[in-house]
C-alpha cells in the first residue's frame, strides 16, 4: 500500500512539471511586450522599472527564469503578484477558505442528490421517478452553472427574497451558489450511479443476498451500491477539474471571495505572476484529489490490490 | 442517407460493404431512440436557425437605435409585436441577437473541434501506431494537458491575449480539448494496428500515411464522430462561460454568454435580460449532449459511462 502510494506520487510529478512549464511558457514566453510595462502602465518611471525588473529576476535569460520559477514553485513560492506586491501564495492561502467551502458543499449536495437520485432510478428503471431524475440530470448537464446560479438569484433572492444576491458570511450565502455550482455534477454523478447500479443489480450475489431472505434495503445499500460506486468516485474525481472550472464562474455570479474571481481580476489587470499561480495551485489540488480517489479504490473494493 | 448506387458498383470489396451496413445498421438503430431523434431535430432546427438568421431575424441584431438615432425611449423595452423579447439598453432587439447568436455558438464549436481534431488525431494516431518512446512522449503531453482544470486552462490561454475575441477563443478552446480527442484516437488505433487487414495492407507494400489514412482512421471514426458530438455541445458552454467572465467574444458581438454578462445588471429590474440567452444555450446544449449520447449507445457501446 504505502509503495503503492509513494509510486503514484511519484508518477504525479513529471505532471507537475509539465504544468508548471507551461504555465510558465503561457505568460512568459508567449506574452508580447514587457510585463513590468503591462503591469505599471505606460507613464511609470523607467527608473523604477528597472528596479523591479531587477528585483524579479526579468533581466535574467529565460531559462534561468524557468529554472527558478520550478525550484520556487516546489517550495511554494509562486512568486510576487505584480498589482499588490504581495506573495501569490499567501494571496491563494487567504482566498482559499471561502473556494474549499463554496466546492466542498458544492459537492457534498452533488453526491447526495446525484446516488440518491441514482439509485430511485436504478431500482424502479423506467418508472416515472427514473424519467423525472433522468431529465432532470440530462438538463442539469446542458445548463450553464452561472445561467442556472442568475436564475436561482431572481427567484430567491429577488422574488422571495429568501436569501442573499450575493456576497459571503453565514451559511446563507452559501446555499444558492453551492445548489449552482453542484447542479452539473450531480448530474453526471446520478447518470453515473444509475448506469453502475442496474449493471450491479442483475449479478447473481445480489439474487442471493436477497434469496436468503435480506431486506432489500440492505441488499441495495450495502451489497449493491457499495459494489457501483467505484465507478461513481471515479467520475468525481474527474468532475472535480469541471467544479474547478465552474468556482470561477459560480464565485464571479454570486460575488463570492474565492480563488476563481481573484484569478478573473487578475486576468483583467494582467497580472501574470498571479493568473500563473492560481492556474499551478488547481492544477496541483485536481491532481492530488485524483491521486486520493485512486487510492480510496482499494477501501471500497478489497479485492483491489495495491501492488 | 441514400448510398444505394456507391454500394451496388463496389459490392466486390467486402471492406466498403461492411462499412456500409455498419452505418446502415447504426442509423436504424439510432431512429428507434426517441431522445436521440429529439435531439437531432433540436440540433437541425440551430443550425437551420443560424443558416437562415439574416431572414428569420426582424431586425439587424447590431443597430442600437438608442446610440444610432438617439431613439433613447427604445432602451429596455418590454415584449413587443415588433420586438417580440423586447430590447437591450442600446434598443437592440434580442430576438435577433439570439437568433444571430446561434451563429457564433456553432462556429466556436465546429472551429473549436476542428483545431483539437487536427492535432488530437494526428497526435493520437501517431502515438497509437508507432509506440515506444514516441508514444510516451506523447502521452505525457497527453496526461499534462489533461491535468489542468478545462476552463481554467482556457482561461490562462486567454490571458495571454491582449485584446481577447471570438478567434482567441477557437484557439484556445481548440488547445484544451485535443487532449481527449487525442486519448481516444491513441487507445483505438493500438488495438486497431495489430488486425489482420493492416498487416495485409502492410505486407502489399503500402505504407504508414496511406495504412493509417486508408485503413485506421477510418476504423476508428465512431468514437470520434461521438466524442467530436459532445465536444460542440462542451465548447458552446465554454465559450459563453468566457464570454460570461468578460474574457471571451466581445461587445457588441450578439454572444449569448456576453448576453447574461449585461443581463447581470439587471436581475432585480428586468430579469427577462438573462432568461433567453441562457435558454438558448441551454437548448442548443441540450440537443447536442441528447444527439451525442444516442450516437455513443449505437456507435460505441463500449464507452457509455
Amino acid at each position: 500500500m504505502l509503495t503503492y502510494i509513494i509510486r503514484k506520487g511519484a508518477m504525479a510529478i513529471p505532471i507537475l512539471i509539465g504544468i508548471a512549464t507551461i504555465t510558465f511558457l503561457l505568460n512568459f514566453v508567449f506574452v508580447p511586450g514587457d510585463p513590468v510595462r503591462i503591469a505599471m502602465g505606460t507613464n511609470a518611471d523607467p527608473d523604477t522599472m528597472e528596479t523591479i525588473r531587477e528585483e524579479m529576476g526579468l533581466n535574467d535569460p529565460l531559462i534561468m527564469q524557468y529554472g527558478r520559477f520550478i525550484g520556487n514553485a516546489a517550495r511554494g513560492d509562486l512568486g510576487i503578484s505584480y498589482t499588490t506586491r504581495r506573495p501569490v501564495m499567501d494571496m491563494i492561502l487567504s482566498r482559499l477558505p471561502a473556494t474549499a467551502m463554496l466546492a466542498t458543499s458544492a459537492m457534498a449536495i452533488a453526491i447526495i442528490m446525484g446516488v440518491t437520485a441514482g439509485i430511485v432510478s436504478a431500482v424502479k428503471p423506467y418508472s416515472f421517478w427514473d424519467y423525472i431524475f433522468m431529465s432532470g440530470a440530462m438538463v442539469g448537464v446542458s445548463m450553464p452553472v452561472y445561467w442556472l446560479g442568475l436564475v436561482l438569484i431572481v427567484i430567491f433572492a429577488v422574488n422571495f427574497n429568501l436569501l442573499p444576491v450575493g456576497g459571503y458570511g453565514s451559511y446563507r450565502h452559501l446555499i444558492l451558489p453551492a445548489i449552482a455550482l453542484g447542479s452539473r455534477q450531480a448530474a453526471y454523478i446520478a447518470r453515473m450511479t444509475r448506469s453502475s447500479m442496474l449493471e450491479i443489480i442483475n449479478k447473481d450475489y445480489i439474487k442471493t443476498a436477497r434469496a436468503k431472505g435480506l431486506a432489500e434495503k440492505i441488499v441495495i445499500i450495502k451489497h449493491a451500491l457499495r459494489n457501483a460506486m467505484i465507478p461513481v468516485i471515479t467520475v468525481i474525481g474527474t468532475q472535480l477539474g469541471y467544479l474547478l472550472g465552474g468556482t470561477v464562474l459560480t464565485e464571479v455570479t454570486f460575488s463570492w471571495p474565492g480563488i476563481g474571481r481573484m484569478a478573473i481580476d487578475a486576468v483583467f489587470r494582467r497580472d501574470f505572476p498571479l493568473i500563473q499561480g492560481t492556474v499551478l495551485f488547481l492544477a496541483a489540488v485536481f491532481i492530488i484529489v485524483n491521486l486520493l480517489v485512486d487510492l480510496s479504490y482499494g477501501v471500497l473494493d478489497p479485492r483491489i490490490r495495491y501492488d | 442517407m441514400n448510398v444505394e448506387p456507391e454500394v451496388r458498383q463496389e459490392s466486390i470489396e467486402t471492406e466498403e460493404v461492411e462499412k456500409y451496413s455498419q452505418w446502415k445498421d447504426a442509423w436504424r438503430r439510432l431512429r428507434k431512440n426517441k431522445m436521440a431523434m429529439i435531439g437531432l431535430g433540436i440540433t437541425l432546427v440551430v443550425i437551420f436557425v443560424a443558416i437562415f438568421a439574416p431572414l428569420l431575424a426582424p431586425h439587424d441584431p447590431y443597430y442600437s437605435p438608442v446610440m444610432e438615432d438617439g431613439q433613447a425611449e427604445l432602451s429596455m423595452q418590454g415584449p413587443s409585436l415588433s420586438y417580440p423579447l423586447g430590447t437591450d439598453r442600446l434598443g437592440r432587439d434580442i430576438l435577433s441577437r439570439i437568433i444571430y447568436g446561434t451563429r457564433i455558438s456553432l462556429i466556436v464549436g465546429v472551429i473549436t473541434q476542428l483545431i483539437a481534431l487536427a492535432i488530437g488525431i494526428t497526435l493520437g494516431s501517431v502515438a497509437g501506431y508507432y509506440g515506444g518512446i514516441v508514444d510516451d512522449v506523447i502521452s505525457y503531453f497527453i496526461n499534462v494537458f489533461l491535468a489542468f482544470p478545462f476552463l481554467l486552462f482556457a482561461i490562462a490561454i486567454m490571458a495571454v491575449f491582449q485584446d481577447p475575441g471570438i478567434e482567441q477563443v477557437f484557439l484556445a478552446l481548440g488547445l484544451v480539448t485535443w487532449p481527449g480527442l487525442a486519448r481516444i484516437v491513441r487507445g483505438e488505433v493500438m488495438s486497431l494496428k495489430e488486425e489482420e487487414y493492416i498487416e495485409a495492407a502492410r505486407s502489399l507494400g503500402a505504407k504508414d500515411f496511406r495504412i493509417m489514412t486508408k485503413h485506421v482512421i477510418p476504423n476508428c471514426l465512431a468514437p470520434i464522430i461521438v466524442t467530436v458530438t459532445l465536444g460542440v455541445a462542451g465548447a458552446i458552454l465554454a465559450e459563453a462561460g468566457l464570454s460570461f467572465l468578460g474574457i471571451g467574444a466581445q461587445p457588441p458581438m450578439p454572444s449569448w454568454g456576453l448576453m447574461l454578462n449585461a443581463g447581470r445588471d439587471y436581475l432585480r429590474s428586468d430579469p427577462r435580460m438573462m432568461w433567453f440567452p441562457g435558454l438558448a444555450i441551454m437548448i442548443t446544449v441540450l440537443g447536442l449532449n441528447l444527439f451525442g449520447d444516442g450516437l455513443r449507445d449505437v456507435l460505441d457501446p463500449k464507452m457509455r459511462d
